[in-house]
């Protein structure tokens, strides 16, 4: 009698089987954990590059490299970062904006916003091919081994160590090498994430003027897209933060 | 299948809905702009002969603090995790923890390297050198020196 009772319980649990524990899809449940791991990979990267500046007596000084802004020589120290994390911030409400018309089932205003999250997206990424263009192809110029020499910023070179006095100015001298390959490696890596974010927001987009998702009922698709394009901003934001800020 | 998805049949709910993202937004926006006003604090307090340390670590833990905050606002209102059931937020915040681990164990990790090398483990003392980084920015003849180059 006693384990009949138990057995009743059991069955009603909602772990018991017949619906979802977590009143989600699995695939949206799964892109969850896709994203748990995926902050696994950027945090070990952001924390491999927090070791080494730990390790290391000087480092860059983000306010001298990253002072740049297109079409002037002026020292704008933050600007042009800030351009980039603000296309990003609105790229981002406009993705959830298009969700939201998904679940109202409304078509012109998903295909609305999501055209608007593809072209922050590209925005985002055609700073970012400036950042890095500016970055490797500006020359300064660095005393090494007692002769000036001009060097890019690239995974090899970094021109921004401590100054000394050379021939009655100060002149920079080799910095830590590891910078190079962090900040490519890791704003890289994160770029990477946008375009495949901008390649499966496009997929999207075409589905939904396809009218796919109309006929399927739901907009899903869209939810789960949206899910990686906001963990994009996510990442971005701490990334802006041990790179540009700290 | 479709129960597991949400539809908002309700205009008010959905005006409320439509509210709260663009409230979520504006706040991002204004902890960012907060977090670029201490970041060029940083910049200038730098400028000055003899910058307070001290002063500038806790500039840069403020602005940590705020991008702690940054995320939270984009995982529970952009992300919906907040709408979650409570288990499944476990699910993800659990692991997440790992983080707090991965994080202190680190920077410590690289901080004792740091130490250990600067006293060759130990058998000597560090005498901290002041290194300049930047030329004080007014300096034009400098500068026009720099661009002919």
């Amino acid at each position: 009698m006693e384990t009949a009772v138990a057995n009743t319980r059991t069955r009603t649990s909602i772990w018991s089987g017949g619906r979802s524990p977590f009143n989600v899809s699995y695939g949206k449940l799964m892109m969850w954990y896709f994203l748990v791991s995926d902050s696994f990979t950027f945090g070990a990267f952001l924390i491999s590059y927090g070791s080494i500046r730990f390790s290391l007596n000087n480092w860059v000084d983000h306010n001298y490299v990253f002072n740049k802004f297109p079409f002037t020589e002026a020292n704008l120290p933050l600007a042009f970062v800030s351009l980039m994390t603000f296309i990003l911030i609105f790229s981002s409400v406009t993705m959830v904006l298009a969700v939201h018309q998904g679940h109202k089932m409304n078509q012109a205003g998903v295909e609305k916003w999501l055209f608007l999250t593809i072209l922050g997206g590209l925005a985002f990424l055609g700073c970012q091919a400036w950042e890095w263009t500016h970055l490797i192809t500006h020359q300064h110029e660095v005393l090494v081994d007692g002769v000036i020499q001009h060097w890019g910023t690239t995974v090899s070179h970094n021109p921004w160590g401590p100054e000394v006095m050379y021939d009655g100015h100060l002149v920079a001298t080799p910095g830590p090498v590891a910078f190079g390959g962090y900040f490519f490696g890791i704003t890289g890596f994160h770029g990477f994430h946008v375009f495949t974010g901008v390649v499966i927001n496009s997929v999207m987009f075409i589905k939904t003027k396809r009218g796919d998702f109309a006929k399927r009922g739901h907009y899903e698709m869209v939810e789960k897209a949206g899910l990686y394009w906001h963990f994009v901003d996510l990442v971005w934001v701490f990334v802006f933060l041990c790179f540009y800020l700290i | 299948m479709s129960a597991e998805i949400t539809h908002l049949p309700h205009t008010e709910a959905d005006t409320a809905h439509v509210k709260r993202i663009w409230k979520a937004f504006w706040i991002l926006l204004v902890l960012t702009i907060i977090e670029l006003a201490l970041g060029l604090t940083i910049y200038y307090i730098d400028l000055g002969a003899d910058p307070n340390e001290t002063m500038v670590l806790m500039i840069k833990g403020t602005i940590c603090i705020l991008t702690l905050a940054k995320a939270f606002y984009i995982i529970s209102i952009f992300m919906h995790l907040g709408d979650e059931v409570r288990s499944m937020i476990l699910s993800i915040g659990i692991p997440a923890t790992l983080f707090i681990w991965f994080i202190v164990a680190f920077i410590a990790d690289g901080a004792s390297f740091r130490h250990l090398r600067n006293t060759d483990a130990g058998s000597r003392k560090y005498i901290e050198q002041k290194q300049q980084f930047h030329h004080p920015i007014a300096e034009p003849a400098e500068k026009s020196d720099k661009k002919l180059d």
